[in-house]
């Protein structure tokens, strides 16, 4: 794999990301604009709206904190891509330009780069194929900061991971910016939970989840969130989330372990598969295999 | 209806919540570190690089360019302001500040100490950050750069920014404080709609 072609790709991908967002999101945002009640969530939906385009005309940044960047690499690994996705990371933070978010966690000294010890971080999916699938999520601190893990009891069961859920959202109010994407994790070990939580915003709002008894538990969960009234901006109205995305993984027979972390509206994402023979192609979330 | 720094008292304690505004004039743009650096050289008995009374503060950490014709802003929406709850009261006592501009609401010790000097909180949607740079016209100067972009101390003048909502008035009523007691009145229905239906076991 070339490394060059990996670096601009990223590049690419992190444009991509921050200046535009996925179609799905801005179906979301105008479906909601046009059935709220509320004048104030109407109002903040509009304002949204008016960004969006004001973002993608002038090609800069949606929102100014441009994230931290969590990257899923899936196809064949070797440690160059890592070194490639790096450099791409640091000329995108330049160029485009993002806003220089990492900083030392105790020090906050900050080295203007976006890349440092831990960041990006970098999740792996080694496979046999013969392409690289890059993903990227920038992930703001205002959702981010509301991420929460419970390890239930086995007990607790599918209530308690729905109360669990519905308590996180109305705890988090206005402060991840809603109307946000509720990624919810549910088994695995605790890592693994919040982990899948995050990788469950991958996918996009207009693809069901697969599992039919998931999908109907996303519909329900989503449907509850919404009846709080914390609305867009927490100001109030019928749209706290855009929709609820559900992973499961298999956990020890004595745990229950739920996570969810929390998407702002500006609910970034790109993917760019890269093949041997150079052609790239882009999209917005992982392709079908 | 448009606010023109610096604020006097009186324009402060007119303004009724939920009231649309915009603002013209000086913006210090500051957040956590700000906050940390300015209080902690009041307890010194240093004077900050700039005053702040009756000024209007901006919690952000733009995003801005510099090229030969000086600084740029790029983007530029607000911050979550509930991250600087802890000193946000004391803030308003030292600086005389008349208006914050931020998201997401702040606690109760804050919505007193607005109420006591006479300030309010002004809601600007998160994440909107190219429609408030293009409500400010220039940058006038930066300090503390050494915290780094996002968390230095930029001084910008304001024109048009906005829309902003008044979430939080001078008497002590806040709309984030409306909404959580409407939230509370709707859990239940929440609650039930999360067990009228019997799940399907996935």
């Amino acid at each position: 794999m070339v490394a060059d072609l990996i670096e601009e790709a990223v590049v690419q991908l992190l444009r991509d990301a921050v200046t535009a967002l996925p179609p799905d999101v801005v179906d979301a945002l105008r479906r909601a604009e046009a059935r709220e009640t509320s004048e104030v969530a109407r109002s903040q939906l509009r304002i949204i709206l008016d960004n969006i385009d004001a973002a993608g005309r002038l090609a800069v940044p949606i929102c100014q904190d441009t994230g931290v960047h969590v990257f899923y690499v899936t196809g064949p690994v070797d440690a160059s891509v890592e070194e490639s996705i790096r450099s791409g990371v640091a000329r995108a933070t330049e160029e485009i330009p993002l806003r220089p978010n990492a900083v030392h966690p105790l020090t906050r000294e900050n080295p203007g780069t976006n890349v440092a010890v831990g960041l990006p971080h970098i999740i792996y999916y080694p496979t046999d194929e013969d392409f690289l699938e890059i993903t990227v999520l920038p992930k703001g601190a205002g959702s981010e900061n509301m991420t929460a893990l419970a390890m239930l009891a086995p007990a607790d069961g599918i209530d308690g991971v729905k109360r669990f859920v519905l308590d996180t959202v109305v705890k988090a109010g206005g402060r991840p910016c809603p109307p946000t994407i509720v990624g919810v994790g549910i088994g695995g070990t605790s890592d693994l939970a919040v982990s899948m939580a995050k990788e469950a915003l991958l996918r996009p709002l207009d693809l069901p989840n697969a599992d039919p008894g998931l999908a109907a538990l996303e519909e329900q969960l989503a449907e509850a969130l919404n009846l709080t009234g914390i609305g867009p901006m927490g100001l109030g109205g019928d749209t706290t989330v855009l929709g609820v995305r559900i992973s499961t993984a298999y956990c020890h027979t004595a745990s229950l372990p739920v996570a969810v972390n929390l998407q702002c509206w500006a609910a970034r994402r790109a993917t760019a598969r890269i093949y041997p023979d150079g052609r790239v192609r882009f999209g917005r979330s992982p392709f079908d295999p | 209806m448009i606010l023109e720094a610096p604020l006097s008292e009186e324009v402060v304690r007119s303004l009724r919540l939920g009231q649309q505004v915009s603002v013209d004039g000086v913006v210090f743009i500051g957040r956590d570190e700000v906050h940390i650096r300015a209080l902690e050289r009041r307890r010194q008995g240093k004077l900050l690089p700039v005053d702040l009374e009756d000024g209007i503060l901006y919690h952000c950490g733009p995003i801005v360019t510099r090229d030969s014709r000086g600084w740029k802003v790029i983007a530029a929406g607000p911050t979550t302001s509930a991250r600087m709850n802890a000193l946000e009261p004391d803030f308003i006592r030292e600086f005389g500040i008349r208006a914050i501009i931020g998201k997401g609401g702040m606690s109760r010790p804050t919505v007193d100490a607005m109420k006591e000097r006479g300030c309010v909180y002004l809601a600007f949607t998160g994440g909107a950050a190219v429609l408030a740079a293009q409500g400010i016209s220039r940058v006038r100067s930066v300090e503390w750069l050494d915290l780094g972009m996002p968390e230095a101390l930029w001084i910008v003048e304001a024109k048009g920014l906005g829309p902003l909502t008044v979430a939080i008035d001078a008497h002590g009523n806040s709309l984030y404080e409306q909404v959580e007691e409407e939230v509370k009145k709707n859990l239940p229905a929440a609650r039930r709609r999360l067990h009228d239906m019997e799940q399907k076991s996935p």
